[in-house]
């Protein structure tokens, strides 16, 4: 069991930042997020785009925001559990809460800060009228154990970088790779590109262009797909079917905790601290609303520096404390490094 | 003061709303189904318009010459659903004096 005193679900730029404001106030923070690395939508979505609304910086990469944050909270040393999703949680009897994932980590905190911007990205869906039936049964979202393809006849569907990356992959896995895309051009790293023309010309990657899978074949488990290319539908035969689509954000299990939810968002007191109907659990940033609610990065640090106070006040009732400048307290890490500003001597100069 | 100009948006619903859309606020047709609510927040615009999610798509339904497609949003759109040949994201649609009259259907959402 992870023990912490934020867990913090979402490590975008909200998360992220809640653990330098926690920190001052000498507070550990474990994030869980379902990527694979922290940033979320900045570094998943658009690392390389400019933003020009973050005070006092002109200009900067989205992908160099999340860098520049993760250097600033590294002396609160965060705990993180990536790539796994927060799937439910307990209320315990002394007021805290277990978090646990999609892969059975458990996480035990008094507090719990929902920074989960517009949900866990999950795998866009074709809409595709008899799918839903054949998932792991020969239908898969997302190639999890590549071994699970060995030998066997393939059909993937999509045009960007994964679509290309894991037909690559699998053609040499695969007794069969067929790569169904609705356009003639794909769009890819141009390796990835050049690599599958070559597949195909050694007749590794079976290319079925412009066309798109309009429904799948089977008694239980997938057999087959059908296919249609200009005005003609055919059926290709195979044991799985793999549709590449990229990722989109979804509210996700969070929906089903018991928050107030309006406008796809977690309703949160915006008068005071942030906090949802369910004591103890806070949302900020993208994930919550309020009346004049704003997504922006911006909004999301101040949500997180106001939280944090009530956190402190919720952990530690007891306490006396206000706020303290770091210009003047300067940061002291929990891994002994201390920040602080150069002092200034009194002394006479002969 | 530019004028606002007149456009009309089907919902998702096929309901049918007319409505101004101002031409000197920088905003595009994404933003306008937004402000007047016409899909629920959560479902249009959720990369914030980079056309990096095709959750604005929108098929052109009046005959009205809009600017070319950029090859970003060309590129999302072969990977959209619901595709179809007056496709286009609502996000890279800048409302301008051209589109008076302009009318457009939302797309499913996927």
């Amino acid at each position: 069991m992870i023990k912490t005193d934020i867990l913090i679900i979402g490590a975008g730029p909200t998360g992220l930042f809640t653990v330098f404001e926690a920190g001052l106030l000498k507070l550990k923070c474990h994030l869980i997020d379902a990527l694979p690395q922290p940033g979320g939508q900045c570094a998943e979505i658009y690392p390389k785009k400019p933003i020009y609304d973050i005070p006092a910086f002109p200009e900067v990469l989205a992908g160099d925001l999340v860098d520049n944050l993760m250097k600033q909270i590294e002396p609160f040393q965060p705990g993180f559990t990536l790539g796994e999703r927060a799937q439910t949680i307990d209320k315990q009897e002394d007021g805290s809460f277990i978090v646990t994932t999609n892969k059975g980590t458990k996480h035990h905190a008094p507090v719990v800060a929902i920074a989960g911007g517009l949900g866990s990205f999950e795998p866009r869906k074709p809409p595709i009228s008899n799918i839903a039936s054949y998932e792991d049964k020969g239908v898969e979202y997302i190639i999890r154990d590549p071994e699970l393809y060995r030998d066997k006849n393939v059909v993937i569907a999509g045009g960007g970088d994964s679509a290309l990356d894991w037909s690559i992959f699998l053609a040499d896995v695969a007794s069969e790779v067929t790569l169904v895309h609705r356009r003639n051009e794909f769009r890819g790293a141009l390796d990835s590109v050049e690599k599958v023309q070559d597949l195909k010309n050694q007749g590794k990657i079976k290319l079925i262009t412009p066309a798109e899978v309009v429904e799948v074949i089977g008694e239980g488990a997938v057999s087959g797909v059908s296919i249609k290319q200009g005005a003609e539908v055919f059926t290709k035969d195979c044991d799985h079917f793999i549709p590449l689509f990229g990722l989109a954000p979804k509210l996700g299990p969070i929906a089903d905790w018991g928050l107030e939810i309006e406008k796809n968002a977690i309703k949160v007191d915006n008068t005071l601290d942030y906090q949802t109907n369910i004591p103890g659990i806070y949302a900020i940033g993208d994930v919550n609303t309020y009346p004049g609610k704003l997504k922006l990065i911006l909004c999301g640090f101040h949500e997180a520096t106001l939280m944090c106070q009530s956190a402190y006040q919720r952990i530690f009732p007891d306490k006396r404390y206000v706020m303290k400048y770091t210009t003047v307290g300067g940061v002291t890490g929990f891994d002994g490094t201390k920040k602080e500003a150069p002092k200034a001597v009194v002394k006479a100069i002969e | 003061m530019p004028a606002d100009i007149k456009i009309t948006i089907i919902d998702r619903d096929g309901v049918s709303h007319a409505i101004d859309a101002p031409t000197d606020m920088n905003m595009n047709l994404m933003e306008v189904v937004r402000s007047y609510e016409l899909a629920p927040e959560g479902t249009i615009g959720v990369c914030g318009g980079m056309a990096m999610c095709a959750s604005c798509q929108c098929y052109v339904e009046s005959d009205h010459e809009l600017p070319e497609m950029s090859d970003d949003e060309d590129a999302m759109l072969a990977e959209a659903f619901y595709v179809e040949d007056n496709s286009r994201l609502g996000c890279q649609l800048h409302i301008s004096e051209e589109m008076e009259g302009l009318q457009v259907r939302l797309a499913p959402e996927s």
